[in-house]
């Protein structure tokens, strides 16, 4: 009874119905735009000029990319394993922590060269805990992950609130952050290193992470795809009776996938904390845990879709900034919207089109139709 | 004072932009977004009154996330916008990188002190003005316990907590203060049901004044002490008149002020870099007394706080500042 | 419910030259069928022979590319299946469509409540079902809930639905299936009664007694096309079998008879209780020795699944003990899946969906579920998916099994070959002990002789074999021993060879309760 998954060709499933369901995103949106008495051609032409028309604003764009897909990659690890992380935000935050007390403990101390690993390290480290108490009450507790990660982001904010306010604060600071970093414990920003490399570019947050970001990509399609690890993970993401059938042992493997998860969203804090700020600081994440669901989602849960939706999104903080700081009737709010619309034509109705398409390439292809005998 | 106020216009040759012919103030809201019912809604309405006397328009933009600050005062900076002014302590950071990267733009930063020698640093001395409601909280309070919501738990509403709860002592040595903040996220700014939530329980435990010193989380505050019929104080504008008759009073930051000045002495010339600390004696905080609270503000007790801040301007009274140690002296 | 058409002699169906295309696949090729009113009409076809994309679009699921549908002489547009209702078809579905916490009037009044005033839909169905059971003999408690109902019941229940809809067409799609050989032979009166009534049935099934048993005339698929119509009195099920497969099929299995050697699986006093302390497996004690098959029979749900899972390490044992060379497993001594492969048991389970293979793996991953762990499989940090694509083209290769692309995802094979590549990989590690569930269901009648010889080959080379299935003919043409089970215990041991399906059948009822009727089906 279940319609052949593979009726439409790859590059229709693929490519065009996304692109398809972005234009009709933004035909949704140029309406709203018109009805507040602005040329949503002239909108569309500044939001895609702000994200990459010039080198700062690619610098940008790249910028944010690389936090989508950290988390975006958190969101599909776990996807993979079944479990749905929306603790991104959290073990983001904890990630930033660790790094941050790693580079205050060390920056004064220790050369360049031992402090990015341990930046790493430290980032992976505390978002991996984040997630590992979330993971390991659902394998063993029962408690649903969706309803633990979310309480877990609050007990981070909780937490790093008490912590920038009472402990890390730098002496006589008006606002509740740490002191800047030395900068050996700076993650060099892109345009630093095609500075040495002899070329010019103006500077923009992007920063070396952006690299480590598609490293991770590599290694999150080896881990999933081509190793026993990501083989029990996708079993028991999806038949879980199949894994217990196969001697897989499911809490472990929940447990491991929300600590690969958790490492994985605490590398946020490399670009955020390590690239741009250099210092610790409330609310660096600024939602990018819950925007890598959409992210994942609308990769599918594959790295290289990731990367690609982690671009979309990039340009549309991006250009969407620009965008509000052009057109002084198109707020931030109004931005939102248009966002919204995207992740509401690409995810939730993703599959709007499909059917359609699925009439219009079988008529195409009637008469190239090949009999099978069943 | 500053020689550097001829230079904008030369400044907005040397960076090409197309778009300042005539130089253009310029302002960077916060995450709150210029219509928080608080402190980024004031310097609107500061920024907004600036527009309409002098007919000169402004840009502006509000930041989502913590890199756009810098981004869109460089932005600003580039477009030759000038005077820039950033609203909030979190911007400080960033107005001092940016300050460095355009030497000969103006930038007014409100709430923070930014130590250059482009930049002007507007700071209140909110304690003075949360000492003086504290003494009205005391002087109004009939079981001697008096209650605090804040927003978020910051350094800045510790401040405006301590000078409140120093005023209270010093009506009162022996009156309780209940200190509560909404939580822990910047949404802690914009939960009226969950100031409301802390109102009532607060009242549970005798508070019978409470003042709010957490944004959009107030109108709840204010809400619930109108609806149990005890009495709540405002802050950062004069906000008596949302619960006329149990609005005890508002604790005035006058954020508005400090914007429109900035924008104004930027145009006519006046401006100039340097910190700008505006307490009682500088007209930059207050308490508000109008036709909505004259009822709850007997004589007496008006006498009583009126000469507490005169002897805080004379420097008779001092309110500790929580910021400079980082500490409230029981 | 006046539904005399023009021309009283009209066939109640007719569906003429219809047409069905997913994607490439042809499903259904110019088919055109007949049903005369007032007959049980069969339809028989190995799977994917394209019956159920065929009754699909009878019902209003599907829409025929080409073709034209008539109903009672009038020609129709069946878009959905509200367009079905309307046209007087009804469907029962192979899995029911109940909502198991609701009760039976509330079932059938679901989706045709009759405005929004509950209480006048409900006695207006409780009206109909009065009326129901008086016409077809469809007894039924309506004030009961679904999910304390006996199988056979809930299917009632689909039927009431339907006729509560105004349905004068019937379809049923493998409506036996889940049926003891008792309820079986009720739901034949039932539609005995039906057929007296003027309701037209449409009977889908591979069973092919039940054909001969219950139709009046039977319609033959095989690849999308509709290959023969055949008055049921006028053909055979051996016709039938050769009309549906192709070529020549033996129906029985010639096999020597057993050798049994020593003991591999010795099961004792065994008990398995669910989360609520309820005894799924109730003190089951037998011995299996290599070399034999031994056949375990019962109606599903009477603990077959769960002695299954708790002898392959999925589910924990609560006393008692079983144990095979090496391993002794009791409640204090629980054990797991992985260990007991390593041992030399292998386990081809019941439904191959939930546990023996993952839908969205492609085949080759399928091809390894349970032994991924293994060295030939892994590298330090990688796995080899060349070894692993090779091991599953050998597996497919010797069970035939087709397409034989490792790459194809596991869902996209049909069901025999999905069976053939479960078994391929459980039989071809020569296990000491194999468990298998249900080896043939869902399965072609092609594949079905195929696996049979293949399980038998494998007993022949020395392993002990634990059959459980529901169909008595594959237990009793197998097996070496039978044991019956009923509510988790055993009830009764026979040797294959004085064993028949009348015998079977009263002991899978527990011969004593008042439910045992003489088994009816020859």
């Amino acid at each position: 009874m279940s319609r052949a998954a593979g009726v439409l060709p790859f590059w229709v499933d693929v490519l065009l119905i996304p692109l398809l369901n972005i234009g009709l995103a933004f035909l949704v949106s140029g309406l709203v735009i018109v009805t507040i008495g602005e040329n949503p051609l002239e909108a569309v032409r500044l939001m895609v000029y702000g994200a990459f028309g010039y080198e700062e604003a690619i610098g940008y764009t790249l910028y944010y990319a690389t936090n989508f897909i950290f988390t975006g990659l958190a969101v599909a690890v776990a996807f993979h394993a079944g479990l749905f992380n929306i603790g991104g935000e959290g073990q983001a935050y904890i990630g930033g922590l660790g790094l941050g007390l790693v580079c205050l403990a060390t920056d004064q101390t220790l050369p360049f060269a031992l402090i990015v690993p341990l930046m790493v390290l430290s980032s992976a480290l505390f978002g991996l805990l984040w997630a590992l108490v979330p993971g390991y009450l659902q394998a063993y507790r029962g408690s649903h992950v969706v309803i633990t990660t979310i309480m877990f982001n609050f007990i981070a904010s909780a937490l790093m609130v008490y912590l920038m306010v009472n402990v890390l604060i730098e002496p006589g600071s008006m606002s509740p952050e740490s002191r800047s970093f030395a900068e050996s414990a700076w993650i060099p920003s892109l345009h630093g290193v095609l500075a040495m490399a002899g070329t010019h570019i103006t500077p923009s947050p992007a920063n070396v992470s952006l690299l480590w970001a598609l490293v991770c990509c590599v290694f999150v399609w080896l881990f999933i795809w081509h190793s026993r690890w990501g083989y029990a993970v996708r079993t028991v993401g999806s038949n879980e009776s199949a894994a217990r059938y196969a001697g897989i042992n499911t809490r472990r493997v929940v447990v491991f996938t929300m600590c690969v998860s958790g490492a994985l969203a605490g590398f946020v804090a490399l670009n955020e904390i390590g690239g741009v700020h250099h210092r610790l600081l409330l609310n660096f994440t600024a939602g990018y845990g819950f925007t890598g669901i959409a992210v994942s989602l609308m990769g599918r849960n594959h790295p290289l879709g990731i990367v690609l939706a982690s671009l979309l999104f990039g340009a549309l903080y991006q250009g969407g900034a620009e965008l509000a700081f052009e057109v002084p009737t198109i707020t931030r709010d109004l931005v939102v919207v248009i966002q919204g619309l995207v992740i509401l034509f690409s995810g939730a109705l993703a599959y709007m089109l499909r059917p359609l398409f699925e009439r219009i390439w079988l008529q195409l292809s009637q008469p190239a139709a090949v009999t099978t005998d069943a | 004072m500053s020689p550097l106020r001829v230079l904008p216009a030369l400044l907005a040759l040397s960076l090409a932009s197309v778009f300042a012919a005539e130089p253009q103030p310029a302002v960077v809201f916060d995450m709150g977004g210029k219509f928080d019912k608080s402190f980024n809604e004031g310097v609107y309405n500061g920024v907004e009154r600036f527009r309409e006397e002098t007919g000169i328009a402004y840009r502006e933009f509000e930041v989502t996330n913590e890199t756009q600050r810098e981004q869109a005062l460089r932005k600003m900076a580039q477009r030759g916008s000038d005077p820039i002014v950033g609203v909030g302590f979190a911007q400080g950071p960033a107005i001092e990188t940016v300050g460095k990267m355009f030497p000969d733009t103006r930038f007014t930063i409100i709430d923070s002190v930014v130590d250059l020698p482009n930049v002007q640093s507007v700071v209140f001395k909110e304690h003075e003005g949360s000492f003086l409601v504290g003494m009205l909280a005391a002087l109004a309070s009939e079981t001697g316990t008096v209650g605090f919501i804040g927003g978020m738990d910051i350094p800045l509403i510790r401040k405006f907590a301590c000078g409140y709860e120093q005023g209270v002592k010093f009506v009162n040595p022996d009156a309780q203060v209940i200190q509560n903040m909404t939580g822990t996220t910047p949404a802690a700014w914009n939960d009226p049901g969950k100031g409301a939530e802390l109102a009532r329980s607060q009242f549970d435990r005798g508070v019978d004044v409470v003042y709010a010193a957490a944004g959009g989380t107030g109108i709840g505050v204010y809400q619930a002490a109108a609806d149990a019929d005890k009495l709540a104080i405002g802050v950062d504008s004069n906000q008596n008149h949302l619960q006329p008759g149990t609005m005890l009073t508002s604790m005035v930051k006058r954020v508005d002020v400090a914007a429109y000045n900035a924008f104004k002495s930027g145009a006519d010339g006046s401006w100039q870099s340097g910190v700008q600390v505006l307490g009682l004696a500088e007209g930059g905080v207050g308490w508000a007394l109008d036709e909505y609270n004259e009822a709850l503000v007997p004589a007496e007790m008006r006498a009583q706080v009126e000469q507490a801040e005169a002897d805080i301007i004379a420097g008779k009274v001092q309110v500790h500042d929580y910021m400079q140690d980082n500490n409230c002296p029981d | 419910m006046n539904r005399e058409s023009a021309s009283v002699a009209a066939p109640s169906v007719e569906m003429l030259g219809v047409c069905k295309r997913f994607g490439p696949v042809r499903a259904n090729e110019d088919v055109n069928l007949t049903v005369t009113a007032g007959h049980v009409h069969g339809i028989v076809g190995e799977n994917g022979a394209g019956k159920s994309t065929l009754m699909s679009i009878l019902y209003g699921y599907y829409e025929a590319d080409q073709g034209e549908l008539r109903v009672d002489g009038q020609r129709r547009t069946i878009a959905s299946p509200s367009d079905a209702i309307k046209a007087g078809v009804g469907m029962v579905h192979q899995h029911f469509m109940l909502v198991e916490n609701l009760t039976v009037v509330e079932n059938v009044m679901l989706g045709a409540e009759g405005g929004w005033h509950l209480q006048r839909g409900r006695r207006q169905v409780r009206d109909a079902l009065a009326r129901l059971e008086q016409d077809y003999g469809l007894e039924i408690d309506p004030d009961a809930r679904i999910d304390e109902l006996a199988v056979g019941l809930r299917q009632r229940v689909e039927i009431l639905k339907a006729l509560y809809r105004g349905a004068r067409i019937l379809i049923l799609d493998e409506p036996t299936g889940v049926l003891t050989p008792q309820e079986t032979a009720k739901l034949f009166d039932i539609l005995g009664a039906l057929k007296q009534q003027g309701v037209t049935t449409l009977l889908i099934t591979h069973k092919l007694r039940e054909i001969m048993t219950v139709t009046d005339r039977v319609s033959v698929m095989r690849g999308g096309r509709l290959v023969a119509d055949r008055d049921t009195a006028d053909t055979s099920q051996s016709e039938l079998a050769e009309l549906m497969v192709g070529r020549k099929v033996l129906l029985t299995l010639d096999k020597a008879p057993a050798t049994p050697g020593e003991d591999a699986l010795i099961v004792d006093a065994l008990s398995q209780r669910d989360r609520h302390g309820v005894a799924r497996v109730d003190r089951v004690s037998f011995c299996l020795r290599r070399g034999e098959i031994l056949g375990v029979a019962g109606v599903s749900g009477n603990g077959q699944s769960e002695l299954l899972e708790v002898l392959s390490g999925m589910r924990p044992v609560s006393s008692g003990r079983f144990s095979l060379p090496g391993i002794q497993v009791d409640a204090d001594r629980q054990t797991d899946p992985a260990r007991l492969r390593s041992l030399g048991l292998a386990h081809v389970p019941e439904d191959r969906h939930r546990c023996g293979m993952v839908g969205s793996f492609a085949a080759a991953e399928t091809a390894i579920l349970g032994h991924q762990a293994q060295p030939q499989f892994n590298g330090h940090l990688l796995s080899r998916g060349r070894a692993i694509r090779r091991h599953c083209a050998q597996l497919m290769s010797s069970f035939d099994v087709r397409p034989p692309n490792p790459l194809l995802r596991s869902a996209a094979f049909s069901g025999g070959n999905q069976q053939k590549l479960i078994l391929a990989r459980e039989m071809e590690t020569r296990p000491r002990v194999l468990l298998v569930g249900q080896p043939t269901r869902g399965v072609d009648i092609g594949a079905i002789e195929f696996i049979h010889r293949k399980l038998v080959a494998l007993r022949d080379a020395g392993a002990g074999i634990l059959l459980v299935s529901v169909e008595l003919e594959e237990i009793l043409s197998l097996s070496d021993r039978i044991v019956v089970m009923f509510e988790g215990r055993i009830v009764g041991e026979v040797a294959a060879s004085q064993a028949d399906e009348q015998l079977l059948g009263l002991m899978m009822a527990n011969a004593h309760t008042p439910d045992s009727a003489t088994v009816r089906v020859a």
